[in-house]
């Protein structure tokens, strides 16, 4: 096979440029899908329950994961403002993940339980009212916006079908959990939950 | 990770860098079908465009060797593939425990030394009340404010009014433990003319002029109602966490609609528990930063 011949077949050239590039995805992506570090849950977590899940979608939907990160490094300047440093075994019921990537606001993989429900409602509604210095936007829709109950079975199964273990009954419960809640509860629900899998911060 | 995926993460990796070299190889390799050095290959594009068979320039084709070099060395002292360890015995975890032991080793002693303290002590040491302060912005400020004035519903700590107690020990718990304030709605048993009466002698309490007919009527509602948890003459009740509603200090706002709010829908305050992020020596400084701001 000559060089000629490679530049002068634009089929062979395409079916060699595959096989190059995708070396490197079947090395370093292909084994993390059957690796126990990774697909095995960390003991204690839960799958997020109907209200955590909707508040989830509410956190995806106004954007959160732009200014906030879910992602402790194994650093000391992190794990001590933040705790213990994330792992991968507390990500496995997440589809996606909110890792995210930068962070204009601190990171959240360990909110939960770090401030009481009154305080996210306040915070949410008007951050400057509990933090003067925040540039955070206010989300004072959340607290008038009713989560939409009939969807919430579909996105459990959803979830279901992606490997998270509901059971039949939690899904066919789900509309009932959630009705009449707003976004706000839902919202607080699920930050709540961050990074409580794991008690030990430190 | 099983040895199926290691020797798989191995075989691949191996088989991809060595496929450089061959590939570097191969492209250099003089040919006699080809065109010499320095004649154009034959090749043609766009009527006119043509190219010439030069070698790469040679610095240029050694800093290729030189990276599959590094490639090798560097697979042999970290761990690279599969389950092999290297031999520098590196982990992502390894380093993490050295940053953490070796801030231990400087910072360690300083927070030790500020534990074996009495809180009292302490709060009079301007070094370690600069790193309380610090502690406190970190930890605190999101709800009492950076000057620990707090807001609605998160207390003063600068002032001398205490929901839990304002001694060290006190302080100290309420930060390792944390505290859960409950005050239940009492709205359901009472009707538009009894608030009336009970915020005016809860007013009174807190030495406003009110009518004096409306806070004799109070004043048995309170007995009644209130008095378990904030005392019968109002004072309130630090086990509880139930507030003093005569110092004219209001947690949730002094106003007659904001009294009333409180009585007919009750509060719940909480402050959540930070043993497990501080720990109990960064715990003791922070007391002791607090208990320092209302001396």
């Amino acid at each position: 096979m000559s060089h000629e011949k490679v530049e002068t077949n634009i089929g062979l050239m395409a079916i060699l440029i595959i096989i190059a590039i995708s070396l490197g995805g079947l090395v370093e992506i292909v084994p993390l899908f059957f690796l126990k570090e990774t697909t095995e849950p960390v003991k204690g977590l839960q799958p997020y329950t109907a209200l955590q899940l909707e508040g989830r979608d509410i956190y995806i939907r106004e954007g959160c994961y732009t200014c906030h990160s879910q992602m402790i490094r194994p650093f000391r300047a992190e794990t001590e403002r933040y705790g213990h440093y994330s792992v991968a075994g507390e990500f496995v019921y997440d589809h996606p993940f909110q890792w995210g990537s930068k962070r204009t606001g601190p990171d959240l993989a360990r909110v939960g339980g770090l401030y009481s429900d009154e305080w996210h409602a306040v915070h949410l509604i008007n951050p400057r009212a509990v933090v003067p210095e925040s540039n955070m936007p206010s989300f004072p829709w959340l607290e008038h916006n009713f989560i939409d109950a009939k969807l919430t079975p579909k996105k459990l199964s959803a979830m279901q079908f992606l490997g998270v273990p509901y059971k039949d009954a939690d899904i066919s419960n789900a509309e009932a959990a959630v009705s009449g809640k707003t976004e706000l509860e839902a919202l607080i629900a699920y930050l709540q939950v961050l990074g409580t899998a794991i008690k030990t911060k430190r | 990770m099983s040895n199926a995926w290691s020797i798989y993460i191995i075989v691949f990796s191996l088989v991809n860098i060595l496929g450089c070299l061959w590939l570097i190889r191969w492209t250099s390799k003089k040919r006699t079908d080809e065109a010499g050095q320095g004649d154009v290959t034959g090749h043609t594009w766009d009527d006119t465009l043509q190219e010439y068979n030069n070698p790469l320039p040679r610095w240029w084709l050694w800093l290729f060797y030189l990276t599959i070099i590094f490639a090798f060395i560097y697979m042999v002292l970290y761990p690279t593939v599969g389950n092999y360890a290297g031999i520098l015995g590196w982990t992502q975890t390894g380093q993490y425990q050295d940053e953490m032991d070796e801030a231990e080793k400087s910072y360690g002693v300083i927070f030790k030394a500020y534990a074996a303290k009495p809180v009292a002590d302490l709060a009079k040491d301007p070094q370690a009340m600069d790193s309380g302060y610090r502690l406190f912005l970190n930890n605190c400020a999101t709800c009492h404010g950076s000057d620990a004035g707090g807001l609605a519903g998160y207390p003063n700590l600068a002032d001398k009014a205490w929901l839990y107690g304002g001694t060290p020990e006190a302080i100290k718990i309420s930060i390792l433990e944390g505290r859960n304030g409950v005050m239940p709605p009492m709205g359901a048993g009472m009707n538009e003319q009894q608030l009336e009466t009970i915020s005016a002698y809860v007013m009174s309490l807190g030495g406003r002029e009110m009518d004096d007919a409306k806070v004799a009527q109070g004043k048995t509602q309170f007995d009644s109602m209130c008095s378990a948890c904030h005392g019968a003459t109002g004072k309130g009740n630090q086990a509880l966490g139930a507030p003093d509603l005569t110092d004219n200090i209001w947690l949730y706002g002094g106003t007659p609609g904001l009294i009333k709010e409180s009585i007919q829908k009750g509060r719940s305050g909480k402050m959540p528990a930070h043993r497990d992020l501080l720990g109990e020596e960064k715990a003791h400084l922070l007391a002791a930063y607090v208990y320092s701001l209302s001396q």
